[in-house]
Order: structure tokens, then sequence, then C-alpha cells
């Protein structure tokens, strides 16, 4: 446009189409809800402890806990965003965490395999689980809310039954000196920092968000998440594989599981039938904060991302302002009731969509 | 196939057709979708398909399109004997189908919606991204063409009106190297304004050189476009017409609709005569007892 003559102006745009300033356009984005939701909890949490002269929640301590609790729930809320988009849910992460968690004890204690073998073959294992999950919704229609609602009962009960016929309990404990003498098991425990308080889990997540984000925004096969959810029947004329895409996304959100369970199993040298018990309704909150829309075809990793950070916020917070815990959950549930508002609110009124 | 579509207008109603359905029948169970019913679409030509609901309109596309096989007969496209295992078989083939309400996809920006399948990319190997760039760029292209000025191919296509997202998945097709163009049923969720846009566009491509299969069950928008009628009624062919041949008076008729339409027409002039219902007359409905709950 710089180098055209004066004389020639621009073809005017037709009148219902006006330039938009920056921070219109910032809103437009799908994370724009769950960043004024994160900085809105962060306030309260940071008035409390300024209020209550106790800045622990404000602190390198507090704040480095807080990723903690957000990293655990963000690795598995990117793909169960990305599974959002796609137009499909997953109830069954959360016994998936705990299957793989028990296939390592097993494998472990029971068989004598090295941890850095037993950590590869649960990982396997549990994907092979989420593309069952993915082939079942594909091949029967059913809508992903029932079929991933009877996995999860299937999957959290036969690992419960299993691992008492094996072990006679439901915790299997793996020896420290074991977890520490592996190669690779401090990929999934590390900690370190001035405090010891700077958890791996933290860069996992951030790692998984990256390339969560990457393959949304900067891949095809990101355009056919989307795209399927928007209308498969619409992404399938168009020649999209469909049925690759969802059995795909169910693949990701069981790996990403397994990769739960291995930090929590490394971290804590135990293994137990019942952890990841309600990750799964996490994880679906944070995408819902984060932008995602439950109909699919319309989300952001960035935002669940966000929106992990401000659940792990509130979750410490409430611990460090010495509220009693239990408000937790109420506390989120308004949470997550004024962020779909916000966000259904800025899409029509931003993002113009009819 | 830049060859054939450059070719002269005249010559195609002589020529191979693009795409033919010859004999076609389709079952399901005791049903009779479709029973022995011929279509053929040349360059340069608009074919309308018409018949009421439940004619088997649905079905015959749905073969041409490549989502069913027919139970009998054979589809051929320029001439020689093809099966269109999948959508993407027929794409390949150079026939693509434009459903009414599932063009495009409401909250995917403009650029995505005009790419998706058919994503450019750029780098390699692992690294192979979407190209936003040029995605963005050619989008503004086409929808400059199209006659949709947008000023960012980042806003979601659910801030376009109904007959420029139809327009837009028409032109989609036409890129990506459409030959035949399905077009179900594009104007009747549109008002008259938003159908023109659409109409317009068709007539371009068409002279363009493409083949359009236009299903309409509205005579007043296939009359102008069409070359040839193609009528469907009770899943048979009702019979193809050049356009010289009919009038909507026929084409009524030949719908299947026509002497129905005629009594429909004389029931609601008797409607129109029954006086109105006076003060002194009212029939309040409030006096009738609701008989449930």
């Amino acid at each position: 446009m710089a180098t055209m003559p004066a004389s020639a102006p621009e073809k005017s745009a037709p009148a219902r189409l006006r330039r938009v300033p920056l921070f219109q356009r910032l809103l437009a984005r799908p994370a724009a809800g769950a960043a004024i939701i994160v900085v809105f909890v962060w306030l309260v949490f940071a008035g409390i402890s300024v209020a209550s002269g106790s800045f622990v929640f404000l602190g390198l301590k507090g704040t480095l806990s807080y990723l903690d609790v957000a990293a655990q729930v963000g690795i598995v809320g990117t793909s169960v965003a990305l599974l959002m988009i796609a137009g499909e849910f997953d109830l069954s992460i959360g016994s998936l965490v705990g299957f793989a968690g028990i296939v390592i004890g097993i494998l472990v204690v029971e068989f004598g395999l090295p941890i850095w073998l037993s950590i590869i073959i649960a990982m396997v294992a549990t994907t092979c689980l989420g593309v069952i999950n993915g082939v079942i919704v594909v091949r029967t229609g059913l809508p992903s809310f029932i079929v991933t609602l009877a996995t999860l009962f299937i999957i959290r009960g036969m690992t419960q039954a299993i691992t008492a016929e094996i072990t006679n309990i439901t915790y299997i404990p793996l020896g420290r000196d074991r977890v520490e003498a592996d190669p690779i098991a401090w990929i999934f425990n590390w900690s370190g920092g001035p405090t010891g308080d700077l958890k791996v889990s933290i860069f996992w997540w951030i790692l998984v968000a990256v390339v969560g984000a990457y393959i949304l925004g900067r891949t095809r096969f990101g355009n056919w998440i989307a795209g399927v959810g928007g209308s498969a029947s619409a992404a399938r004329n168009l020649g999209v594989p469909v049925a690759r895409v969802k059995i795909t996304l169910f693949a990701l959100t069981a790996f990403s599981a397994s990769i739960l369970a291995t930090i929590q199993s490394m971290t804590f040298f135990s293994a137990d039938v019942l952890r990841g018990r309600g990750i799964e309704l996490d994880a679906i909150t944070t995408a819902v904060i984060g932008g995602s829309i439950l109909a699919g075809g319309y989300g952001s990793v960035v935002g669940a991302a966000i929106g992990a950070l401000a659940l792990g916020m509130a979750r410490i917070g409430i611990v460090f302002a010495s509220i009693n815990a239990d408000w937790y959950f109420a506390s989120i549930g308004t949470l997550l009731l004024v962020s779909v508002v916000l966000n259904n609110w800025i899409r029509r009124r931003f993002a113009g969509i009819r | 196939m830049t060859g054939t579509m450059s070719a002269p207008k005249a010559e195609s109603r002589t020529r191979t057709p693009l795409l033919e359905a010859r004999n076609v029948s389709k079952y399901f169970g005791a049903v009779v979708a479709l029973e022995d019913v011929s279509l053929a679409v040349s360059a340069g030509e608009v074919v309308c398909l018409l018949g009421d609901n439940g004619a088997g309109k649905s079905t015959l596309i749905k073969i041409l399109s490549g989502v069913f096989e027919p139970d009998g007969g054979t589809l051929a496209v320029d001439g020689k004997t093809v099966r269109f295992g999948s959508p993407r078989d027929a794409l390949d083939a150079g026939v693509a189908t434009v459903y009414q309400d599932l063009a495009v996809m409401p909250l995917m920006s403009v650029s995505r919606n005009f790419f998706l399948g058919n994503e450019p990319t750029t780098g390699w190997g692992p690294f192979k991204q979407f190209d936003a760039v040029t995605a963005a760029a050619r989008s503004k292209e086409e929808m400059h063409r199209i006659g949709i000025d947008i000023r960012d191919t980042d806003q979601a296509v659910g801030t376009l009106s109904g007959g420029e997202r139809q327009t837009l998945a028409i032109a989609r097709a036409e890129h990506f190297g459409a030959r035949v163009l399905i077009l179900d049923e594009p104007t009747s969720a549109l008002g008259v304004k938003e159908s023109a846009i659409v109409l317009r566009h068709v007539i371009a491509a068409r002279n363009r050189g493409l083949g359009v299969i236009f299903i309409t069950h509205n005579i007043q928008h296939a009359l102008p476009i069409g070359d040839t009628f193609t009528i469907l009624s009770r899943s048979r062919h009702g019979g193809t017409f050049r356009r010289a041949e009919l009038d909507a008076n026929q084409l009524h008729r030949l719908m299947g609709g026509g002497e129905e339409f005629a009594e429909l027409e004389r029931e609601l002039a008797a409607l129109m005569e029954t006086p109105l219902a006076t003060e002194e007359a009212p029939t309040p409905p409030t006096d009738v007892t609701p008989t449930g709950s």
C-alpha cells in the first residue's frame, strides 16, 4: 500500500465493516475471557494475602505451588481442549491416570521390570485405551459423553479389581531407592529452584501446551480439528478424515493422562488405583473457562492453559488464605459459570458471530 | 482440466457429459428411494433437478457425490464408468457438492474455512505448517473475485450473510478444481436478495465452463438459470426438458404437484371469499375447556 500513489486510494470496503481497535481484536480471541478471569482470581487472592498480612500467595513459594497444581490439570487440559474443539468429550481420563500408574506399579513390583521400561509400556497401553475410546465413538456414532462415561467405570473398576487380585491392596509402593536409581525417572520427578518448589510438572505443562497450541493453530491437522468440531459431515464432504482426527485426539488425551500418571507415581514413589479421580471434570472446566465451547468447532489451547492457571490459583489461594478448603468447589463452580457467560458475551460482542 | 473449461459453450451440448448417472437405483430395505433414474450434465450447462420433498433428490445427490453407492445403474465421468466409494473419490474426479446448511463452519475464520481439507503448507517433515499467510492472501483474493470484500480473512464466517456463505462454498469448490458443482437447495433458506447473490454466482460458474446440477423445489429460482430440467417424481424419472420446452405451469404439473397445486389454489381462493369473523359473531376459543393436563 505504501508504494501506491496517493491518487489511488484503497477500494472502499462495505460500510458494515469497520476497522476495529487493537483491544477489540484481542477480545475477539477465544482466550480473552480466560485472561480476564485469571487476572481477577489473582487480584482476589493477592488482595486477601495483603489484607491478612501473609504474603505467601504472592511469594515464589506460593506461585510455584499453584503453578504445580495448574500444571497437573493443564497437562491433560490441553488435549481435552483439543478434543472438545473437535466436538468430543473424554470422561475417562481420570481412570486412565489411575490405570497408567497401576500398570507401572504392577510391572515394576510384580514383574520386576525396570521403571523406564514400565513407563514406556504403561504409556503405550494407556494410549491404546484412548484409541479404543475413539474407535467406539466413531464406529457407534454414540455421544462420547456416554461412551467415555462407560469406559470410565470399566477402566477404573478393572484397574481396582485386577490390582486387588494381584496385590491384595489398591496401593503399590515402588520404593524410593528404585525410583531414584532409574535413568529416566528424573524427567518426571525433578524439582529444584531456591526453595525446591519448582516442579518438573510445570515444564511438562508448558511443553504440552506449546505443542497443543502449535498443532491447533499452525498445522493442517489443527484446522481439521476445528472443522470436524464445527460440522463433522461438512468436514467429511471436504475430504477431511474425520474418524482419524477423532481417534487421534482420543489417543492424545489418553497419552497425556499417562504422562500425568507417570509424574505422579515418580513423585510419590507409588501407584494408587484412585489417582486422577475428578481430573476429567477439572480438565473440562479449564477448557471451558479457556473459551472452548461444548458443541465443538471453537476454542483455544492457550485459553485452556490460562484456565488451568486460574484453577490452580483458586485451589492454592484458598489454602494460603486459611479459608476452609471446602469452599474450593463452590468457588470453581462460580468461576466456571461466570466465565461461560463472559465468553459467550465476548464472542457475540467482539467476534461478531451471529 | 483448463482445456475443457475454456472450450466454447456451443460445443458443450453435443459433447460427452462431464458427469452422468445412468439408470441408477437405490433401495433402503423395502423402501425404493430411487428407481431407474438418469441424469447428465455437460460443461457450461445448468441442470436443474426438481422434485417435491421425498421425490429422491437427496438420494440422487448423495449417489453423485459419493456418499452412497447405487444398488443399480452406473456413474460415468467424461463418458467413462466410475465408482465413487467416498466423497473424496468424487472430489478427486472433480465433482464437488455444496450442501445447503453444511457448507461452512460459522465459528471458523474465512481463510480456514476456505482451505479446510486442502490447506496450503510450508516447511518440511514434522515442521510442516499450515501456511496462514498464503491462505489469507488467496482466500481474500477469491472472496474479492466473487464480490465479497472482507478486510480481514481472520473474521469468522459467522459474520457473513447466508448468501455470502453459500457463495464462499461454491467459490471454494471451484477453486479446488471442481468441474461439476452439485448445489443442494442453495437458496431455500435465503431471502430474495441473498438468493440473487447465489443465482448470479451460479450463472457465472456456468459461463466459466462448469457443469452445474442445481437442486431446488423453487421454480422461480430454477427457471431463469436452468438449461435443462430433470424432474423426479416419487423416486422415478419424471422427464428431462430443455429450457425452451417449458413454462412454470408445466413445471409445476411435472413436479407431481400440479393437480394438488391447482386444487390448493381453488381452496385458498374459496377461503379468501369467506367473510371475516365479526364482533357480532365471535368464536371465543376461551370457552373450550382444556381436556388434557
